[in-house]
């Protein structure tokens, strides 16, 4: 077995017993970026220097005794977390040149308890996409092929370049961010696991905001246990963000064993949408009847709001990203484009250093808060969001948990659904809601399309309880036994 | 109350007038970040990265903050809003760093309330206030320090505001400024904003109307960020009177921002309807709804200082003083205080008197205020006793108050150099009656033929010859005796 296909926790358990130093699992992934990163492009920025320093701090904190679960682990950092000393750029070129005087509370969490940071992942510029293909700095390779084609293949997004890093071995784990499915459907296309945790769990002081009410920090790794180390570290209140929550973070590993039985799993007829790809509900199935053969009760529920969550999400999300891309107007960080006047430079600097699709949720943001439209679309896309929260909180009356498909297909090739914006859109539609709602949601790999490629199953949960989403998705992943691996990764 | 008019050659107008006036609250800290509020200090000094608007930062409410715009909602008679919530209000403008200021929208934390306020006449007229809503300040930009480029500071940026919103009650200049008079009075009461316009902690937007008397409102343009209390009153009747000229000439008034210029005493447009801003207003997602503890404001209430409305009363009853003259003493807190530390114990007239009279004279005459007082509180007390005690007479309490402003000396050291003291000696006092008397046989002739005018004339000698010592009801005894 190589170095690079140690889970955290198996990496943790040897680094603890000196089969290999922090430095050299490092180095060893230092190496692998090194090799594949300009072929795969999963990080903008790589920091293998201040990977090395953090490995030797971490050795020392191996040897005095004071190592956490994640002392010594590389990890990719999505470029959405400011990083202090280290170049952060949302996969914008408006930020050019940004380097962050402060760390994200997420961040420097993962840094207190020892993680090494490899590099910054690359992203979906300002996280608005699903595909990873609106990076100013390029679209990233998803290390997975079809059976039998050399077509690249997209990651997924927004989330892409942590997906390909840690799918093709050249990060252990990573940090994602979630606003409408930015963490699920890139796991979904790469064969990882990734948790969007409850809003409010995770503080995102220090997060570039793409939509503010949305957005949520969340881990991205090969498997559950991984995801749940992680989110251990990540999670808690942070006074700074007033809108994380002040409440304990139990250890997600706990739950990790707990097992279904006798829990109630809820199936959302609502997600078997017409036309959704048989493999897709076959594996909806197969997840079913896995759950059941370890003593849950299948319950059929319903979520009658949720085929308005796609609109209500594409006019809530631009409306919010219209307001804090404001920020970026070229007067006092980041890129500047002279002009005649204020408003000329607000302009110029904004034409030049916004990409399409960021320039496309910033109109339509802008245009359903305009005067005259603020009612039918932003109010009442808000009155229908509090319906998609109740269906939510009435089928959690009587389920644990929710059962569903991640994404509508498996990843398509980067030159596939580029021309129309919407039938990009519509990857988000089982991920959507559950953000709407605020509600804790993880992506499992439950299996392999015909064409080879990873497909996940979603397991959505109540406010706060990660820990039954983490029960139900260990399951899920024991049963299903993913254990296919992507044709580029570091051996 | 004689109301105030306008007269066109088409008849009588009436001025309809409210004001939204900004407040700089006075606190540590921002409304959303930890940097020093403080006014001054070198440019961009006191800024976070949440008030220069990085990416990734978000807002945190001081609650020392809220706490100030619930005291003022409280002095306002007004409705606090246990449920309140911040909303964004979006522009672009150098200044504002985030694109946005964070405000209060839909739901503002004080609802309606009332201001008195007394007019010249002694007519006491109701103000009534619309809403008092939390916002951010923006930061200054200047465009006279460089000959191409604009200069911003941040130093203000974040630092929080009370907008507080009048209904359109007010009806004439004199209101307006008895308005705001009353106002800022209240807001330093409280201590919750020092009121200060030259330095832009208050600022006034005025909403100026006009119409014939009886009919709805017309049409009204809004006068951005007029800085002095005179020059709202000005902008009020050059607004009022360019309207009426508007209308009188067969055009219609549009509603637009206008912008009032104290050289030339006018209001000039600023921006029409058209290019009025969308501000975009909705929901601030980084903060949640402000949910305020019925306890809490009740223990703010109780905390409240007295108002100067209740001290104007108390000071009437308490010290016997005249409406008149407490409302004077009450204008400024630290005036009341003074006149209060004064009063206790003391004749309460007499010390209203030497307050308002000899004692304000002598501030002004000095330069000096009622912080930094030409005489301390204790001296003009002393003072007072020594006349109250007649060891002074009031005659020579004017001259030995004159010495302590000069030297700053107390008054019982002033006296006893000066041997000023009242001279209540009958013996002294017969003696000098009798040389005045002596000295004057023609004016004691006529005296006694009927001219009693006389009598002041002899009192006046006799306090001559004992260089004003004398205690002048035994000076008026002695008099009346010898005279017979």
């Amino acid at each position: 077995m190589s170095i690079f296909d140690l889970s955290i926790a198996a990496a943790a358990k040897a680094l603890k017993a000196k089969e290999f130093s922090a430095v050299e699992l490092t180095t060893a992934y230092n190496e692998a970026v090194a090799a594949l990163n300009p072929r795969l492009n999963a990080y903008i920025t790589v920091t293998p220097e201040l990977a090395l320093e953090q490995a030797r701090a971490a050795d020392s904190r191996i040897a005095d005794g004071s190592a956490t679960p994640l002392t010594g682990i590389p990890l990719a950092m999505k470029d959405l977390f400011c990083t202090e000393s280290v170049r952060t750029t949302a996969g914008s070129s408006i930020l050019e040149p940004f380097i962050p005087p402060y760390e994200s509370t997420v961040s420097a969490k993962l840094k207190a308890a020892g993680a090494v940071m490899l590099g910054k992942a690359n992203l979906d510029e300002f996280a608005m996409g699903s595909s990873n293909t609106t990076s100013h700095y390029g679209a990233v390779e998803n290390p997975w092929k079809r059976l039998g084609s050399d077509a690249k293949l997209v990651p997924g997004g927004s989330s892409g370049g942590s997906a390909a890093a840690v799918a093709a071995r050249i990060a252990l784990a990573a940090t994602g961010t979630d606003t409408g499915g930015s963490i699920r459907q890139p796991a979904s296309f790469t064969g990882l696991a990734g948790i969007k945790p409850t809003y409010g769990r995770c503080s995102r002081w220090g997060v570039v905001a793409f939509a503010s009410s949305l957005d949520q920090p969340g881990p991205m790794a090969r498997n559950v246990e991984d995801n749940a180390l992680l989110l251990n570290a990540m999670a808690g209140f942070d006074q700074k963000d007033s809108t994380s929550a002040n409440r304990e973070v139990p250890d997600f590993c706990l739950a990790l064993g707990r097992g279904v039985k006798g829990l109630k799993i809820g199936i959302p007829r609502e997600y078997r949408l017409e036309g959704t790809n048989p493999e897709i509900l076959a594996l909806w199935d197969k997840g079913i009847e896995w759950l059941k053969a370890q003593g849950a009760d299948i319950v059929n529920i319903s979520l009658p709001h949720t085929k308005y969550g796609l609109p209500v999400y594409y006019i809530v999300a631009p409306a919010e990203a219209s307001s804090n891309l404001a920020r970026y107007d070229g007067v006092r960080f980041g890129k500047r484009v002279d002009g005649e006047d204020l408003i000329d430079l607000y302009e110029r600097t904004r034409a030049e250093g916004f990409g399409p699709e960021v320039k496309r949720r910033i109109m339509i943001g802008t245009y359903v808060l305009s005067h005259g439209y603020y009612d039918a679309y932003y109010l009442k896309a808000q009155k229908v969001r509090n319906l998609i929260l109740r269906d939510f909180t009435d089928a959690f009356g009587s389920v644990d948990a929710i059962l569903t498909p991640t994404a509508p297909s498996a990843a398509f090739g980067l030159d596939e659904k580029m021309d129309d914006p919407v039938t990009m859109y519509l990857n988000d539609v089982f991920t959507v809601p559950a953000s709407l709602a605020g509600v804790p949601a993880m992506s499992v790999p439950a299996g392999l399309s015909a064409e080879g490629l990873p497909l996940g199953l979603q397991v959505i949960g109540r406010h706060f309880d990660e820990e039954t989403v983490f029960a139900v998705s260990a399951a899920i992943e024991s049963a299903a036994g993913f254990s296919a691996l992507p044709e580029l990764r570091a051996k | 109350m004689a109301s105030y008019t306008l007269e066109g050659h088409t008849g009588t107008w009436e001025v309809v007038v409210g004001l939204e006036v900004h407040a700089q609250i006075i606190s540590k800290s921002k409304l959303f970040s930890g940097a020093s509020a403080a006014y001054g200090g070198a440019p961009n000094t006191h800024v976070s990265f949440i008030d220069a608007g990085f990416p990734g930062m978000l807002p945190v409410i001081n609650k020392e903050c809220v706490a100030q715009a619930v005291r003022t909602g409280l002095g306002l008679r007004a409705r606090i809003n246990l449920f309140s919530r911040f909303d964004r209000k979006n522009y672009f403008y150098a200044d504002l760093p985030q694109g946005y200021q964070i405000s209060q929208f839909a739901h503002p934390i004080v609802g309606t309330g009332e201001v008195e306020i007394e007019l010249q006449d002694g007519t006491i007229k109701y103000i009534g206030i619309t809403r008092l809503h939390l916002e951010q300040d923006a930061g200054k930009s200047m465009h006279d320090q460089h000959p191409s480029k604009s200069v911003i500071d941040l130093n203000r940026a974040g630092v929080g505001l009370m907008e507080i919103v009048s209904e359109p009650d007010i009806r004439s200049p004199e209101e307006a400024g008895a308005y705001l008079r009353k106002l800022r009075q209240i807001l330093r009461y409280l201590g919750t904003c020092d009121g200060n316009m030259e330095e832009g902690s208050m600022r006034a937007d005025v909403n100026v109307s006009v119409r014939k008397p009886g009919e709805a409102f017309r049409t009204r343009c809004e006068i951005k960020n007029v800085n002095s209390i005179r020059f709202v009153m000005h902008a009020v009747e050059a607004e009022a009177m360019r309207q009426i000229e508007v209308w009188e000439s067969g055009g219609e008034v549009v509603q637009e921002t206008r912008l009032y210029d104290p050289s030339k005493g006018e209001t000039r447009s600023m921006r029409s309807k058209e290019d009025a801003h969308d501000y975009r207003y909705f929901p601030e997602p980084d903060l949640l709804p402000l949910i305020l503890e019925q306890d809490w404001v009740d223990d703010l209430k109780a905390m409240l200082p007295e108002l100067p409305d209740e001290k104007r009363a108390r000071f009437c009853q308490e010290y016997g003083i005249s409406y008149y003259d407490a409302g004077v003493l009450v204008a400024e807190q630290a005036t009341a205080d003074f006149y209060e530390t004064l009063a206790k114990g003391r004749d309460g007239k007499l010390a209203a008197n030497w307050v308002t009279g000899d004692f304000f004279a002598a501030m002004n005459r000095t330069g000096k205020s009622i912080e930094n007082p030409p005489v301390s509180v204790e001296a003009l007390g002393q003072l007072l006793d020594l006349i109250t005690d007649t060891t002074i007479n009031g005659r020579i309490a004017k001259t030995v108050f004159e010495e302590m402003v000069e030297t700053g000396k107390m008054p019982t050291a002033i006296v006893d150099e000066n041997g000023m003291r009242q001279v209540t000696d009958t013996g002294a006092i017969d003696e000098a009656v009798t040389k005045v008397l002596a000295n004057n046989p023609d004016k004691v002739a006529e005296y006694k033929s009927g001219k009693d005018k006389l009598f002041g004339f002899f009192v006046g000698q006799v306090m001559k010859a004992m260089q004003g010592k004398g205690n002048p009801a035994l000076v008026n005894e002695a008099v009346r005796k010898q005279l017979g």
